[in-house]
Order: C-alpha cells, then structure tokens, then sequence
C-alpha cells in the first residue's frame, strides 16, 4: 500500500495558497504561445479553465459531446454559488465557510484545498459580475443572497432559479472571446475516447467526432479533464442523458486512482418516479426549503387516504401534520444537510407515511411562506388589513419572482399547481463527490493529467453542501489550475509540439477502434438501455440510501454479471463511420458497468457511515451516520488492476490541524 | 393511448430526408414527448432497425439541446415550454403527431431529426462578451451597483437557452430574437456598456452571413419562444444598432 502525496504546501492554513502561488514556476507569455492544452468539458470547470488559460496565452483545444459548449450540465443548477462574501452582515468569513465545508463533508476532505476554495470564493462573484452575470439583486442595487442546507448564514448568490445557466452562459463567454482571438478551437460534438501516455506523461487524446465517426488524434502538453459527474451509473438521476464516466474512466485506466467512488449525493428534493419509462429526474432546488417546509401526515390512516385519492393534503390541519425535519432538527429544520433530510424522507416513506401512489414522496408546502410573505407586502403597501385573497396573491407573487421557473417546470411534469397544492418529492441521485483523485495542484497520479470539477474527488468530503459545486468548479477553472498548470508546464517550454504520430497514439487508437468495432459488429439482442436500467436497479436498490455489506457483495456479483452478458448480448444498430447515438450510449454505459463494481467494493470496504455513505450495520440508536474516524479517515484511492472487482486500495491519511474532528450534529 | 407518428428520416446532410409512419401504442400521458420517442426506438432497435435521432441533454428545458418541429410548432402545442418538457397528455388517442427537424438554411440537416446550430455559437463569438480578463483582478462585485429592474431585465433576456426555436418559427428564419437577447442583457448593465457599439455591429454583421433572413416583425419567434423572450429586446437592439450605426 503506497502513500499518495498530496502535495499540500507547508505553513499556516492561511498562508499556504498564497506561498504556494509565489513558489511555483511561471512559464513567460512568449514561451505559452508553444504549448498545447487539451480541455475536455467545457461545463463550468472546463469552460472557465479554457478561457482562463487562452486568455493567459496557451492554445487551447476543447472537447465536449454536445454541439455547444453552452450545453453542458452545469447550465442545470439552479439554486445557487456559495461565497464568503459577508454580503449581509451575518457574521460569514473565509474561515466560516471553510469550517462549514469541512462539517458537512463529515470530515472527509482535506483542510488545505477546503480552505483554499473558501479562500478564493469571493473573487468568484466579483469575476462573474465585470462579467455581466445578471445576479439578483435587491431593491438598492446590491446583490441579493439566500440560505442553503447545513449552515446559519445567507452567503449564497443566485439568479432566480437559473445560477448555474448564468455561470455557465459567463463562462462560454469568455470562451467565445478566445474562440474569437483564436487561441481556443473548439471540438464540439466531439467525445474523448482514451489518453494518449508518452514517456510516463499525458500527452494527448483519442477523440471521435460524433456528425461523422471519424477517430482523430489529438496532441499536448497537458490534458485537463473536466467532463463532470457519474450520477448516471444509477440510470436515473438529475443529470443529463449525456453525463458520463467515460473521460474519468478511461483515464483511470491508463492509471489514475479514482477515489472514493461510493461518495455519491441523493438529493431529497426531486420529483418522485411516475413510471417505468422513466427516462430522468428532475431536482427541485434545495433553494425551495428556505421557504418550503417539509412534512408526511402524522397518522398513518391519512396518509394511506391521500395514496387513495380520498383526502388531499390540504385537508389536514397543522397539528395532523408532522414536520418531521423541524421536529428531529430544531436547530436547523428544514435547512439541514442533504444526506440527512434524503436519510429523514426514506425512513418516514419506509414507515408508512409516503403520501403518493408509490408511496415514495413527502410533501414539501409553501403555504406558510405565501402567508408570510404576503402579509409583509401589504404591509410594505400600507395595506395592514388585509384579506385573505390578497395575502395569497401578494405573497404567490414573491414565491413566484423567487422560484417561478422551479414551479412551472414542476407543474408541466406533475400537472398540479404547487401553488395551491404542496409539492411531492423524494430524493434522487444528483452529484458525485467520489472521482479521480487529485493532488493540491489538480494533478491526477498520471503526469501532466489534471482533472478538475465534479470530475475530479473534489473538496467536498463524503456530502457536499448545496451552492457547493459551481463555486468549486469555478475555483478550478478561473483561479487555481491555471496557477498550478503553469507549474507543470514551465518544464515543457522546449519541447516542440508534441507529434501524433508515434506508437502511443497508434496503440490508443486501435484500442478505440477494436472497442467500436466490437461494440457495432456485437449482434446482440438487447438495447443499450435495457443494460443501464438493470445496472440502475442494482445500484439504487444495494448501493442507495442505505447499504448494508451483504447487498453490496451482491452488487458487485450482480453487476459482474450483468458486464458479462452486456458485452454478449448488446445490440448497437448503425455503423462506426456515421452519427450513431446508440454507439454513444453504448461506450458510456461499458464503462459504467465497470465502475459500478468498484462502486460496490469501495463501499463495502468503508466499514463506517458518513455523509452520504449510510452503512445500515454503523449508526445511532437515533438512526444517525455513525463514523469510524480511528479506522477511516481516509481518502480510498483505486488502483486499477485490470480488473473493477480486485481494484487495489491506496490511502490518504486526512490530518485536521485546524479543526477539531466532531461528530456532526444539526439537532 | 395509440399515436401515428409521422416522423423525418433522412441518413445524413448529403441525401434526401422523407417523413416514414410509425404506429405506436401504450403511451401514457405522463409521459414527456421524448420518452414517447424513446419507446419508439427501444422497439426499433428490438426489430433491428435504426432509432430515430434526435438532439437532447438535460431533459428539462434549460440545456436548449432538444429541437423538434411537432405538427409544424416549434416545441408543439404547449406554450413556454422545451419540447423535452411537453407531455403526452397534451395529445389524444387516435391523433397523428408530425415530427420534423427546425428548418432554416443556416441550420443543415445532419441526420434525422438532428440539426447544426454551430451558427448561432459564431454569432456569440462575434460579441457576445463583455472583455474582462478572468485573472481575479475585478473590482468588488458590489461596487457596481445596478438598478433592479436593469438587472431583471437583464437577467431575462440572459434567459434565452439557444434552442433555435425563433429561428424555426419564423417565416424569414431570422435570428434577430436570439441576437437581440445577449444584445440586450449587456445592454441594459453597466459592465456592458463599453464595447457597445461594436458589440452589436459585429453580431448583426454575423448574423446576416450565416444565411438568418430578415425581421419583418410578424412576431412569430416571441410565441413560439420556449422561455418568453421578449420582441422588446429587438426593439431595443433596432435602437442600439441606430445609434451604433451613426458612431461607427
Ligand atoms: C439539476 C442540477 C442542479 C444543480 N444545482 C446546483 C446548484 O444550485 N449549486 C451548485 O453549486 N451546484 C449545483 N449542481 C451541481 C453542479 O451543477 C455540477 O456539479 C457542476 O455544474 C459540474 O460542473 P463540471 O464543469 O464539473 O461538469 P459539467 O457541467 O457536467 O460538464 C461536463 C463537460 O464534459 C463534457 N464531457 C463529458 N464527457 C465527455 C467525453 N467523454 N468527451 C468529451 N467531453 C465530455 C461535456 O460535454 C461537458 O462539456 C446541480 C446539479 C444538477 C444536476
Ligand atoms: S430566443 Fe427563445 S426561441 Fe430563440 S433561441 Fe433563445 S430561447 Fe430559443
Ligand atoms: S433536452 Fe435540454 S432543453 Fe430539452
């Protein structure tokens, strides 16, 4: 068992980024114009690095599945960015922000890089807004903030209920600029397919251009990934059709250690499943529970009347309602962390007290705060004896300027008005802290690749905090790989561009080829997604919520099985040589099928529960996340072996200098 | 509920596409569109033949991917909605439902019901940005303050998801929604101000040469427009354009 090093530079917290940032090499604005750097993703990681490196002098080639960088999944966030802004007043800091992270991560994740992103945060919404990113603001112009889970100040900046299309769209412009100055191409519609290593180093990619088939060998003198999440393995999830593994997989392959895989979010505000065409869930932001209170009927005869149809929520009274949240969590209530309110849901649901034809949705009510709200209005109109009807309809109109896209996209799908009728919803799976472990520098165990965003394992230990991601991603891409790239890549200045043709890029290609080739000559008798619905069910059912050793032994037997009859029995209609969407799905859901194995072995081994890994065998007797910090505080990074099932464990010891280990507690 | 569905297939840019009838049955209502489609596809690939293809992501109206003419809408029949987001309860048993591709010149047909908007990517590329180094050398965000209603104005038109819609909807395939959109939302903030003039000259200058008609305010792209951009923003890029054409 190797120790990985973790790079973390020496001296204060405090101190550590800055120092580093002045001890690292810098390369000179005429020796960039020699180097190459490969993008793959261009989200929010992705885009803001590429622009950023462009803008600094290197030639920037970016890589992304769909046909516009505008397109990638970021554009889906939607509640908002963290920033320790003390915006309002409320006692928020760098430090506050940090400590937050840390907690809510349960003790998961490195001191160093938290504190780091923390750091840099504010300059994150200053970076946005030169930008022209529309942020909402209040009525004296400044910017407004809200409260997301697990903390007890209002640091998060938003833009309705579209932050992450805002982001994104800010990021894809400062692409365009560079697009425009030529020093970005972009390969859109293009998907990485493998990595090119020359002499131990990352030097290049295999990429097939998905209008024409056609495989294309691209060189550099660093690769960056930044291809997102892989909520995906779970088949339904929040994340696109398109989100995938592939890029992180294939990396892994050529040696990267991918670390803490079992890391996953279940996210307890999501539309419930309506059927079994479901093809994808859809979050409702965890923004909504800061005015959405969260509750089942207190008797379990009422909550059977509602599955039948023959009472509806409103006919309960508050004192026949259980506000489960605000009942285990007073000090924190609604506002506690995902993993606990998603855990809170499934247990209530488990007991009996779903209120849907499944039996699987709580209600999440905005009645109060239309209530609330629309007696400050009138107030604030001179109003102070108002009806009933115009409380309504005032206080509708702030939940409406607040969340109104949030509540029309839940009534196209629901075909009810969450206006007049509480939300259903359930937890679904939506983020993956686990991914390919990185150093300080962003840099995985393969020299010169860098992995960045939701791809890489991240700062966000074993739960991440809602308005988390986008601020990371960002903190990534515009202010922390470009430091730390340019370190790597002073050492490259004579190198000459790096040339395709050489038995490295023969060799990765044919490996694509044979894989293409085998997946469209395979005859099989089954569709791609017939493979990823049943490698979905296992993962939901044995490696969800909750998870016990013996579910997750079957799961690894299971999915091995289910690997094998995949590459028997796939049907991929279409050729290699043309446009060929089942192609797609199919190489994405191979590698998903090999993931999944390691999935269910890194949580088999991970003998503890924290964050959103809930072990059934390790919690409280009040049903709590029990950690094992004397055996666990570590980060499980996997070596691949060749095969996912006998993957070998390296660790990283997680040593907190600055904060005292506790156990977590929002009671 | 059983559908006849009548849907264009064509192999690729070089041949000629042709509408095919495909019977379908057990579609439900709480079905979205696309998983209709997805239906349609798991039984043609079970009987060996090509799925249909079509462009989407994030399955939830925000990514713009998804792009179907349906019975000759952009989107279909529902209103303010991607077609990712319509539901098959908006249809009846028994109906027929056309299926076609957005139509327009500088959108080419790349296969089946998939179209190339890399168009409307260059004309972002012309200007649509405000040129601010991303080196964290800005000032506090909030030393800019900037009215509300600017900012929600703003924000509005931000909103735009580059589906192509407009463009689709309109009898002259004009762009000028879609271009007014990022025109406006720096227009109406300070930030933006600074390269106004040649913002808007480059961008309409863009547009123009990938093939976009012109706008003859027939209004079409507003209704049809998933996210409710308003015809307020060309009437405000009408104005900048004026004024930028008399500077420059
Ligand atoms: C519905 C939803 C709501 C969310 N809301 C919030 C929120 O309010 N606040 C918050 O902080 N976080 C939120 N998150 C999480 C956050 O949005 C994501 O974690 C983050 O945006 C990921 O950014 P990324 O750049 O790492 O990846 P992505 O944005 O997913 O980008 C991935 C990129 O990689 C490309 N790519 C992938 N595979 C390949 C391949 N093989 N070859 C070539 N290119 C490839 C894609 O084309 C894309 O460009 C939300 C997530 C979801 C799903
Ligand atoms: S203006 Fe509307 S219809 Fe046109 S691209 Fe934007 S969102 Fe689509
Ligand atoms: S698939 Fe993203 S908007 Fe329809």
């Amino acid at each position: 068992m190797s120790i990985l090093d973790s790079k973390i530079p020496k001296g204060p917290l405090a101190d550590k980024w800055t120092k580093h940032k002045n001890d690292i090499n810098l390369v000179n604005p005429a020796n960039k114009r020699n180097i190459d750097v490969i993008m793959v993703g261009t989200g929010l990681a992705g885009g803001s690095a590429a622009a950023t490196l462009a803008e600094l002098g290197y030639n920037v080639k970016t890589f992304c599945y769909q046909d516009s960088p505008r397109r990638a999944h970021s554009i889906a966030a939607q509640g908002g960015i963290n920033a320790a802004k003390n915006y309002q007043g409320d006692g928020d800091s760098t430090y506050r922000l940090f400590y937050d992270t840390i907690k809510g991560g349960d003790y998961r994740s490195r001191e160093a890089n938290v504190y780091r992103l923390a750091e840099v945060s504010a300059n994150i919404i200053d970076q946005c807004v030169a930008q022209g990113v529309p942020f909402a603001r209040e009525y004296g112009g400044m910017l407004d903030n809200r409260s997301f889970g697990g903390v007890l100040v209002s640091r998060t900046f938003y833009a309705k209920g579209q932050t992450g299309q805002q982001l994104l769209l800010g990021a894809y412009a400062a692409m365009n600029r560079q697009i425009n100055r030529g020093k970005i191409t972009p390969y859109n519609r293009h998907e990485m397919l493998d990595l090119v290593i020359v002499d131990g180093k990352a030097r290049g990619i295999i990429a097939r251009d998905l209008v024409t088939g056609k495989i294309e060998r691209h060189s550099a003198h660093a690769v960056v990934i930044a291809s997102g999440g892989y909520g995906n393995v779970f088949f339904l999830s929040t994340n696109a059709m398109g989100s995938n593994v592939t890029a992180s997989w294939k990396i892994h392959k050529r040696g990267a250690y991918f670390a803490n895989p079992c890391y996953t979010q279940i996210h307890p505000t999501c539309i419930p499943v309506s059927g079994d065409h479901q093809s994808k869930l859809t979050l409702m932001s965890e923004s909504l529970r800061n005015d959405g209170r969260i509750w089942v009927p207190k008797k379990k005869e009422d909550a059977e009347a509602i599955r039948n149809g023959k009472k509806k929520p409103t006919d309960l009274s508050a004192e026949e309602r259980d506000y489960y949240l605000e009942r285990r969590y007073p000090s924190f209530g609604n506002l506690v962390p995902r993993d606990v309110a998603s855990r809170a849901a499934k247990e209530r649901c488990d007991a009996g007290y779903g209120v849907n034809k499944t039996g699987e949705a709580v209600y999440l009510d905005f009645a109060s705060a239309i209530e609330r709200y629309g007696k400050e209005q009138a107030a604030i109109h001179g109003n102070h004896n108002p009806s009933d009807a115009e409380i309504k309809k005032l206080g509708t109109q702030v939940i409406e300027s607040k969340y109104g896209n949030l509540f029309q996209m839940y009534e196209k799908i629901v075909d009810e008005n969450p206006y007049e009728t509480p939300m259903m919803i359930y937890p679904a799976v939506h983020y993956t802290m686990g991914g390919v472990w990185v150093d300080y520098n962003l840099q995985s165990t393969i020299p010169g690749c860098y992995v960045t965003g939701e791809a890489n394992f991240s700062d966000h230990g074993a739960n991440r905090l809602g308005a988390s991601a986008l601020m990371q991603g960002l903190a990534d891409g515009y202010f922390v790989l470009p430091y730390t790239i340019g370190d790597y890549l002073s050492k490259d200045i004579k190198t000459g561009k790096i040339s395709t043709e050489t038995k490295e890029f023969d060799e990765a290609e044919s490996r694509v080829r044979e894989l293409l080739n085998k997946l469209v000559n395979n005859n099989g008798t089954h569709s791609v997604d017939y493979f990823h619905k049943k490698l979905g069910k296992i993962m939901w059912d044995k490696c969800g919520m909750a998870r016990n050793a013996e579910d997750l032994k079957s799961a690894m037997s299971e999915i091995r099985a289910l690997r094998e009859e995949f590459w028997k029995d796939v049907k991929v209609p279409g050729g290699m040589d043309e446009m060929n969407s089942e192609l797609e799905k199919a190489t994405r859901v191979a590698d998903f099928l090999e993931l999944g194995e390691l999935f269910a072995k890194d949580a088999l081994h991970r003998n503890e529960s924290c964050g959103g890994h809930f072990r059934e065998e390790y919690q409280t007797e009040e049903g709590e996340a029990l950690r094992d910090d004397e055996n666990f505080m570590y980060v499980a990074a996997w070596e691949y072996t060749g095969d996912p099932g006998n993957e070998v464990l390296h660790k990283e010891e997680l040593d907190y200098e600055n904060i005292e280990v506790k156990s977590r507690s929002y009671k | 509920m059983k559908l006849t569905l009548k849907i264009w297939r064509q192999k690729n840019a070089n041949t000629k596409g042709e509408l095919k009838t495909y019977p379908i049955d057990g579609i439900e209502g709480d079905m979205s569109f696309l998983e209709m489609l997805d239906v349609l596809n798991e039984g043609l690939i079970n009987k060996g033949e090509e799925p249909v293809v079509f462009d989407h992501d994030c399955r939830e109206g925000i990514c713009g991917s998804c792009s179907l003419q349906i019975n000759g809408e952009p989107h279909g029949p529902d209103r303010l909605i991607t077609t990712c987001q319509l539901h098959m309860r908006m249809f009846k048993d028994g109906d027929t439902i056309v299926i076609e591709p957005f139509r327009a010149t500088a959108f080419p047909v790349i296969k089946d019901l998939v179209v190339d908007r890399s168009s409307f990517d260059r004309i972002q590329q012309a200007g649509g940005f405000i040129s601010v180094n991303t080196s964290g050398n800005t000032i506090d965000a909030n030393a800019i303050p900037v009215n509300k209603h600017d900012a929600d104005e703003s924000f509005n038109a931000a909103t735009c998801i580059g589906c192509g819609a407009c463009v689709a909807a309109c009898k002259n395939a004009s762009a000028m929604l879609f271009t007014s959109a990022k025109v406006s939302q720096f227009a109406l903030l300070p930030q933006g101000k600074t390269e106004a003039t040649e913002r808007v000259l480059n961008m309409v200058a863009q547009m123009d040469k990938e093939g976009f008609g012109n706008c003859s305010n027939t209004g079409a792209c507003e209704i049809e427009c998933p996210k409710g951009i308003s015809l307020e923003n060309i009437a405000r890029m009408n104005r900048e354009y004026l004024g930028a054409s008399i500077k420059g």
